[in-house]
């Protein structure tokens, strides 16, 4: 047999990744004391907090308010119809900015950089940020809403079907090219045929985002069920917060569920 | 020249009632969004150009708005640690999690797991923020709980995801050797996931922490609630320089967090 | 010493995959069991360390009936049997030492082995067994980095380390070419005739059945066919196991027969010495 090889510690990992992997938990842990810190929600008070949340639900939002049913139908109604008008807006518009920023498609590489820049730009902005600035330009009301959520969304949209219209298969476009056929044909026979199914699958799924995302709108005063819901909580109505909580989540539970059938039957 | 007859293959026999189903409940919901919205604006453009200049050049000109930097600087960064803390504790509480919702893991009992963190993941995390904050008071602490249970929800999915799809190979060479379960995760599945874990984990960082600065919005700590004031108040000048310090931190975030993925996998 | 009495095994669509086998294995023993595609070879091994649980009769592993173990008593049990992957059954990312190491798992409390804790005669055992069959410098290198024959050696060392008294090897050289394929049956012939390991393997071609093994199992439709020496095996023997001519498929090296068979009688007699 052949005599082992002598050592005396034998490390399992080679010192270098052993170095490797203490240095990033070093970091990791030194940047959640910063956190934990600039915070003020070290783990113990996390602990803390949950028995505070447990009697908060039992005791303040449960029972909820049946009564205040038909105000938190109407408001939700109208969350919906806001999430409803701007994702049809964003389906419409992202089609010219999604070929826009598709490198296969578009020949300029000019024009295909400031829109991607753009539109990064763009998704950087929080829907509520958004929110706020149409409201300071069209005043409160459901507008100001469609109009946050549609420059949220078209961004989502956009950046989603130009990865798919870039990762589409090449060979039909080329196809088209070669008998002659301009940009539009190309792109009307050739790409969209392929992207279609995911630009549906797609649209239905910035609907869901939507959905949610039009819940808070009315915190800044741009519509829909956000609105008495920073009433109530103004007025810590917890009984009528509850139910508008109830509400939503089934609202939003069932709109997700139908969306996402559709998007698995499509796909 | 004789003409071609060619009949059109018949479609399915449900199609038409689903394709007039589908129809009929679009003309509806349109309609019904239509009349039911107050599409009213008020929008003049004399002012709403004034206001999108103060917006946009006023973090450039504006003295007040300058003079502030440092101290909204500091709120962002309070937004960037809400975000990790909570994302960080997300992450890892999300392991468990994603193991009981693993088919190839959990056997018959991953439906209850994935039952649970599907209900998580359908409730709006403002939602949690606002029972947050109701419950440990306005503050941080608040939001790191918040985005806490949110990522647990949208982790433990994808995490169980990357189980569901590990070689299972390895596993079985292990339960061969006689070990036990939890040394079969820890030597068989682990190395095989955590890679994906952390790269997703980054990325749910990318987007929470989009998310931390709306939660400040209702009390959960971050540069959401100045941000609020100052536009209820139209002091447009600081609301832009919010955004662009928004803008700036999320962008450069978004590029450190991209590259350490890319190195990852 | 393992010992199937009037073993079967129906799967559960239905599928019988053992049909009242009855073996006597002894310590020591380099067994080839062959059989076409379909056979119920891999199903025989498999059975040996209950990756598949046969339906009836009774498996004897040290004069006890392995059918009857408690979830305890199966797992010490596997612990003492070494099992050799077609495929190798690798976790890719992670180094060879740890795959190597993840073979003493059954004899590591589960504390330590979350603490990456194990007993440094492991480790020893570890790099020893790497070494033996010729790649200690790759302890550090991650496993995906390897060859296919690396890999299986690495397969190979991680069933040393498991210290056991038998191994199982289940078409071990089915994914790799003809001189890799050999070099790793020698090192299992090695193993088996230096630490008198019982080696129970799974092989597809003929030639190398003969080559490798002491004694040889055939199998046809979850039957043991035949079972006897590899010194009594004749190409009519196979052409009984299999219930066909013998092809030149069923056979590892492209060289024209009479030289093939030379060679591997030359073999024979080098290891009867
Ligand atoms: N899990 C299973 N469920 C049902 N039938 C199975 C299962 N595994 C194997 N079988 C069937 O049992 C029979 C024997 O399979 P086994 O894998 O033991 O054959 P084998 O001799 O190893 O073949 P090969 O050389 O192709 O590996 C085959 O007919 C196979 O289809
Ligand atoms: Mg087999």
């Amino acid at each position: 047999m052949t005599p082992a090889p002598k050592m005396d510690k034998i490390p399992i990992l080679p010192r270098r990744s052993k170095l490797n992997i203490l240095s990033i938990l070093a970091v990791v842990a030194g940047l959640y004391i910063a956190a934990a810190y600039l915070t003020n929600a070290a783990p113990d008070r996390i602990i803390n907090g949950l028995p505070q949340i447990v009697n908060f639900v039992f005791g303040n939002l449960i029972p909820p308010n049946w009564g205040y049913y038909d105000t938190v139908a109407s408001s939700l109604l109208e969350t919906w119809n806001i999430a409803l008008l701007a994702t049809t807006l964003s389906v419409i518009f992202c089609l010219p900015i999604a070929f826009l920023s598709a490198s296969n498609v578009n020949p300029s590489s000019f024009l295909y950089n400031t829109v991607r820049f753009t539109m990064n730009v763009l998704r950087t902005i929080p829907d509520l940020v958004l929110a706020v600035i149409f409201v300071g330009l069209v005043g409160l009301g459901a507008m100001a809403g469609v109009y946050a959520l549609f420059f949220f969304s078209v961004g989502i949209l956009a950046k989603l079907i130009s990865e798919t219209i870039e990762s589409i298969d090449p060979d039909p476009l080329e196809a088209i090219r070669s008998t002659g056929g301009n940009t539009f044909q190309v792109i009307w026979y050739g790409v969209m045929p392929q992207v279609l199914p995911h630009y549906i699958s797609y649209s239905l799924y910035v609907l869901e985002i939507n959905v949610r995302a039009s819940v808070v709108l009315g915190f800044v005063g741009a519509g829909g069920v956000g609105l008495i819901l920073n009433q109530q909580l103004n007025f810590f109505n917890y009984g009528n917060v509850s139910l508008i909580i109830i509400m939503t989540f089934v609202v939003v539970t069932l709109i997700d569920m139908v969306s996402i059938r559709l998007r698995e039957r499509i796909v | 020249m004789r003409e071609i007859e060619i009949t059109k293959p018949k479609k399915p026999p449900m199609y038409w009632v689903k394709l007039g189903g589908i129809v009929a409940f679009i003309i509806i919901a349109y309609s019904i969004a239509f009349t039911n919205l107050d599409l009213e604006s008020s929008f003049r453009w004399e002012q709403a150009s004034n206001m999108l200049q103060r917006l946009v050049l006023g973090p450039f000109t504006d003295a007040a708005a300058i003079e502030r930097i440092p101290e909204l600087f500091m709120m962002m960064m309070e937004t960037v640690a809400i975000a990790y803390a909570g994302v960080l504790a997300g992450s890892i509480l999300a392991i468990p999690f994603a193991f009981f919702a693993s088919r190839n893991i959990a056997k018959r009992g991953s439906i209850g797991g994935k039952g649970v963190l599907n209900g998580i993941r359908s409730f709006p995390e403002l939602l949690f923020a606002i029972i947050f904050v109701s419950a440990v008071g306005i503050g941080p602490l608040a939001g790191v709980l918040a985005i806490t249970i949110n990522s647990v929800g949208m982790l433990g999915k994808l995490y169980s995801e990357v189980i569901e799809s590990i070689d299972q190979k390895p596993l079985e060479a292990l339960r061969a050797s006689g070990a036990g379960k939890i040394q079969v995760i820890w030597y068989g599945v682990l190395p095989q996931v955590l890679p994906e874990f952390m790269s997703y984990a980054l990325y749910r960082y990318e987007i929470d922490l989009r998310s931390a600065t709306v939660l400040g919005m209702v009390g959960a700590g971050g540069l959401g609630a100045p941000l609020i004031i100052a536009s209820r108040s139209r002091e447009w000048e600081q609301v832009g320089m919010m955004l662009l310090i928004i803008i700036v931190v999320v962008t450069l975030v978004d590029i450190l967090s991209r590259n350490i993925r890319k190195r990852i996998v | 010493m393992i010992e199937f009495k009037d073993v079967s095994l129906t799967y559960p669509n239905g599928h019988q995959g053992l049909k009242n086998v009855n073996l006597k294995i002894e310590q020591g023993e380099m067994i080839v069991v062959v059989g076409l595609s379909g056979a119920g070879k891999s199903t025989l091994i498999r059975s040996i360390n209950q990756l598949v649980k046969p339906t009836s009769g009774e498996l004897m592993v040290d004069g006890k009936n392995s059918l009857a173990f408690n979830e305890r008593d199966l797992r010490k049990m596997r612990t003492n049997i070494g099992m050799i992957f077609q495929s190798y059954n690798l976790v890719r990312r992670m180094s060879v030492l740890r795959n190597v190491l993840s073979g003493a798992l059954g004899r590591t409390s589960t504390v330590r082995s979350l603490l990456g804790l194990f007993k440094h005669e492991d480790k020893q055992l570890a790099l020893r067994s790497l070494d033996r069959v010729g790649i200690a410098e790759k302890a550090y290198s991650r496993a995906d980095q390897l060859s296919g024959g690396q890999q299986q050696r690495v397969s190979i060392a991680r069933a040393l380390t498991q210290k056991t008294k038998v191994f199982l090897a289940d078409e071990p050289v089915a994914s790799l070419d003809p001189p890799t394929s050999h070099i790793v049956m020698k090192d299992l012939r090695r193993i088996n005739r230096e630490d008198n390991i019982t080696m129970i393997v799974n092989l597809h071609f003929i030639d190398m059945a003969m080559e490798y093994a002491d004694r040889i199992i055939g199998m046809r439709n979850g039957e043991v066919v035949f079972d006897g020496p590899a010194s009594e095996v004749t190409e009519k023997t196979f052409e009984d196991i299999y219930g066909r001519p013998i092809k030149e498929d069923d056979k590892i090296s492209e060289q024209d027969e009479d030289n093939a068979e030379t060679e591997t009688a030359s073999h024979k007699e080098g290891d009867s010495v």
